[in-house]
């Protein structure tokens, strides 16, 4: 019951927070708002039992991700030009195909469950989520991704460092 | 909450991370938007490694590497943008085409309309 409640609140902070990202002129304003959506997310992410991942969320989105995007709109100075909004035309258009792929996700939820509904109910147990079982798994199963992913890391340290270089004779 | 209310919480993001990509006019704007569609599938991994028998680590596991991955394309979408800003003074997509038209005459820094 307690976690129902937490579920509906959660999810209608997170719809509202997505409309907000959506729909607002100002990109400081978008990124705030999104702040705001990654908190719900971490939210949800506690109430299916991954309390680890809602850390590792909250520090690397919330933490990493939004500095970096707020360091990019205040260092290009683009908080106070409003943005240039399309025609309703194509306004429209995304409209309909958001909502005509949402439309074919649901349809293909419900003609799916329909058959599945019965183990669905399979809840696990309240240590899955915790850091040490993940540990395990991460440096036991998945331990070659896991080191292929810091050189993904690295990759992309250097690239970010070659792109926003000056050109020479700029 | 069930497996259902979870996924319908994440179609509702997805589709609402779709519309912002197709409508947003800015590229900070647009890496936003891309950013609420990747949060949508992390939500359903956690949600069918919870609901489901079997492994329940697969799940979490899975969104760690996502999330991993999402921030080294946020590191290098965003100094993209950078470039991008330095060269054309301008951020709008709709300006942004010079891959898909040659341009007449390059627009030096700052001069671009």
């Amino acid at each position: 019951m307690m976690s129902s409640i937490l579920f509906y609140g959660l999810s209608t902070l997170l719809f509202a927070a997505a409309l907000l990202v959506i729909l607002s002129r100002n990109p400081i304003h978008s990124a705030l708002w999104l702040v705001t959506a990654f908190f719900a997310v971490a939210g949800h992410y506690v109430l299916l039992n991954a309390q680890f991942l809602a850390a590792v969320h909250v520090i690397v989105y919330a933490g990493a991700i939004m500095v970096l995007f707020l360091f990019t709109i205040m260092l290009l100075n683009l908080n106070k030009e409003t943005e240039p909004q399309h025609s309703l035309l194509v306004k429209l258009a995304g409209l309909v195909a958001g909502g005509m792929l949402l439309v074919v996700m649901v349809g293909a939820l419900r003609r799916s469950s329909a058959e599945t509904a019965s183990d669905l109910a399979t809840v696990h147990s309240g240590t899955v989520g915790l850091v040490e079982t993940l540990g395990k798994v991460l440096f036991r199963d998945f331990l070659l991704p896991f080191e292929l992913s810091s050189i993904l890391f690295l990759a992309a340290l250097v690239g970010a460092v070659v792109l926003g270089k000056k050109e020479l004779g700029e | 909450m069930t497996l259902e209310r979870c996924l319908l919480l994440a179609f509702a993001l997805f589709a609402i991370g779709v519309y912002g990509a197709l409508t947003r006019r800015h590229l900070v704007g647009l890496l936003i938007s891309i950013e609420l569609m990747l949060n949508a599938a992390n939500i359903n991994l956690a949600a069918f490694a919870h609901f489901r028998p079997g492994d329940a680590t697969g799940g979490a596991t899975f969104a760690l590497f996502t999330i991993a991955v999402a921030a080294c394309e946020m590191a290098a979408a965003l100094s993209i943008v950078v470039a991008m800003y330095r060269r054309r003074r301008n951020l709008d997509l709709d300006k942004l085409r010079s891959l898909r038209e040659p341009i007449e005459a390059e627009p030096g820094a700052g001069k671009a309309p």
